[in-house]
């Protein structure tokens, strides 16, 4: 019998050497003369046992990570392909503890099905969400969507539903669905994960979202830095067209709808909603003045849904298994699961996705196992670059989106970013101002020259100008640009730098350079 | 005023015709042209607003607010190190540095052999494996200055 053995195909399996390992084991089983079926999952999100070979057994999937590709001759050795042990067996993939703890409902197929097939992808429980919104009228899907307490995962966590209702209640005419696919920020990698390992789920979110508000047209904004993302999204598009999931008469309900990958150009800018939307239309990524929202002139002037890709990616759990099953995870108004990305200097960086509720402590060091390397954690900033640094006393602060905005923080894009000890906390507060200059869109006044003013007061500070009156001045700046940005690039940028100044400030100290 | 050399001219003039029906198409355009070319040549600019219908100056606007975007031909290879927070985290400030020093070029700029570009990126989406690296479009994590090396001499120019 032929032997199916994953090796993943996701971007971060491969930056670690999964595509030599995966050439590695096709290349001794052609010289053992075994015939085996190799299948490029993504990634099941333990990226420190990247890359994390799977091999089909009666008894399930057998792990063994993190393989090189020297190690494959020896797991042939070993009989790996009948599970046996071996120094890098892992045991049954489903019961490695770092993984078995997770709730998994966006992720659910995510390192588990082959990204390019439908037939694997309904096969694991694909398009369930679909059928039941089609056995719906527009407003009852809109109305499950807002049961669920789904908020947007992108960062501003807005409720879904009540945006979908806007949408939903503009006159018809051409409206549009568009995914934020631009994943800007440090420390997040969830969407490309998702677009890598389960392509069609997102594909199934947007349809459902067109079903929901009548919208015929989706569009997925990708990150020019996302090559391999791109790559699985047009092989599950052109799949799902091939199976009728897409196009003229999506799944023999007479009802269209049609779905193109647009490419950024690396501006972070993008990542903001109307931005987004001017570089949709092929313009410079300059941010909008709201009103009027999006909802009701969005994509060249039309009612259009802009979310994420994990907020769309989990609309067809929501649909499948019901609002209240996905309401039931979490605490107080965040209900769900959010996918959390543990990232920078952590031991067993990678994806968790457990309800809301779950501690920082307990992720740095449960999950975590603490730094990468072994030095004490300083320092967490969580959400992105636009996002505080938060100092380990408040490290029992819940990951929900209230408790987080409670201690002056917020959660973002679910994105941790471990330091040890050694991080200079100044540094890093001249990067945040730095990253903004470079990425402002120059529309704002506050942001465009904010930004450089703030690296400028910050290199005076640290070369011993006149360090308590720059202090102040840094403060103030961080002020304007807060209340005076149009946007949360700008708006953001000075929490970073606020929470620096906070929590560090014996790093902002005169020193020779 | 210098002008685009006809074969890459008759490029761009078939890029455009083949978008210019799709909705917004400037973005897609602008990729097409760096796909085809390695860069896209301010010598191309009019023929794109021209077949576009917008000005010179909206597609000036648009090539240069994009860092993806490359006004100048690249070396052979582009190597793109991430520069942001949780790589920075790793000793990515050293790699950079150390880099800089291998290559003997600056970010944004191009080896005297034309071999290597050296650009700065901000999140290549690997933030579990950092320090980051992207060489043409392929993904490198947890890269040490000795990987770095061997990374650098597996694209050395042959012989």
């Amino acid at each position: 019998m032929t032997v199916t053995v994953y090796v993943p195909g996701d971007a971060g399996a491969l930056s670690v050497g999964a595509g030599g390992v995966a050439a590695a084991i096709a290349a001794e089983a052609a010289r053992r003369a075994v015939a085996l079926r190799i299948v490029r999952n993504g990634s099941r999100g333990a990226y420190w046992l990247e890359p994390l070979v799977e091999v089909v057994t009666p008894a399930g999937r057998c792990a063994y990570g993190p393989v090189k590709a020297a190690d494959v001759p020896s797991l042939f050795a070993a009989d790996f392909l009948s599970g046996k042990a071996h120094p890098l067996a892992l045991g049954l993939a489903d019961s490695i503890p770092w993984l078995k703890g997770q709730q998994r409902l966006t992720f659910e197929r995510v390192g588990i099905v082959d990204p390019g097939s439908i037939a694997d992808y309904v096969q694991h429980g694909g398009y369930r969400g679909l059928t039941r919104a089609l056995s719906l009228a527009p407003a009852e899907i809109v109305q499950a969507v807002t049961a669920s307490g789904l908020r947007g995962r992108g960062g501003a966590a807005f409720p879904t539903g009540i945006k979908w209702k806007t949408v939903l209640d503009q006159p018809s005419g051409q409206k549009y669905v568009t995914c934020n696919a631009d994943e800007g920020d440090s420390g997040t990698f969830s969407d490309r994960m998702l677009m890598e390992g389960d392509p069609c789920s997102l594909i199934e979110g947007m349809t459902i979202a067109g079903l929901a508000v009548g919208a015929t047209q989706g569009y997925i904004y990708l990150r020019a830095e996302y090559p391999h993302a791109l790559a699985t999204l047009r092989t599950a598009i052109a799949a799902a067209y091939q199976a009728r999931y897409l196009g003229a008469d999506v799944a023999d309900s007479g009802k269209r709808f049609d779905l193109e990958v647009r490419l950024g150009a690396g501006a972070y800018i993008c990542g903001e909603e109307t931005s987004m939307l001017e570089s949709l239309e092929g313009r410079r990524g300059e941010v909008r003045v709201r009103p009027p929202l999006p909802a009701i002139k969005g994509l060249f002037g039309q009612p259009t849904i802009v979310n994420n890709v994990v907020t769309l990616s989990s609309v067809p759990w929501i649909l499948a298994r019901g609002a209240d099953a996905y309401a039931n995870f979490g605490m107080g108004k965040s209900r769900g699961t959010l996918p959390i990305q543990l990232a920078g200097n952590i031991r067993r960086g990678g994806l968790v996705e457990r309800a809301f509720g779950l501690t920082l402590r307990e992720l740095l060091y449960d999950y975590g196992g603490g730094s990468a390397s072994g030095r004490p954690i300083r320092a967490v900033q969580v959400g992105g670059p636009l996002g505080a640094y938060i100092p380990p006393a408040h490290f029992d602060t819940a990951v929900d989106y209230e408790a987080l905005a409670g201690i002056g923080a917020m959660l973002g894009h679910g994105g941790i970013v471990v330091f040890d000890d050694s991080v200079d906390m100044a540094h890093m507060a001249r990067y945040a101002m730095e990253f903004c200059a470079i990425e402002s869109c120059g529309k704002c006044t506050p942001c465009r020259i904010g930004s450089t003013r703030g690296v400028e007061v910050i290199d005076r500070i640290l070369a011993g100008i006149e360090g308590e009156r720059n202090v102040r001045l840094l403060e103030e700046l961080c002020d304007t640009m807060v209340q005076g940005s149009l946007c949360g690039l700008g708006g953001m940028a000075p929490f970073p730098v606020q929470s620096a100044l906070k929590h560090f400030r014996e790093d902002f100290r005169a020193r020779v350079r | 005023m210098e002008t685009l050399p006809p074969a890459e001219e008759a490029v761009v003039r078939r890029i455009v015709a083949e978008h210019k029906a799709r909705p917004g198409p400037l973005l897609e355009v602008l990729h097409a042209i760096q796909s085809a070319l390695g860069f896209v040549p301010a010598t191309a600019v009019p023929a794109v607003a021209e077949g576009l219908n917008l000005s010179r100056a909206e597609v000036h606007g648009v090539l240069t607010f994009y860092h993806y975007f490359r006004h100048s031909r690249p070396g052979r290879h582009t190597v793109s190190l991430c520069r942001a927070e949780s790589c920075q985290a790793m000793g990515a400030d050293a790699l950079a540095a150390h880099a800089r020093r291998r290559l003997g070029i600056d970010f944004h700029q191009t080896t005297s052999n034309g071999q290597f570009s050296l650009e700065p990126i901000y999140c290549l989406g690997n933030c579990a494996c950092s320090p980051a690296a992207m060489i043409d479009g392929r993904l490198y994590g947890r890269v040490t200055p000795e990987a770095f090396d061997a990374l650098i001499a597996e694209n050395a120019p042959t012989p």
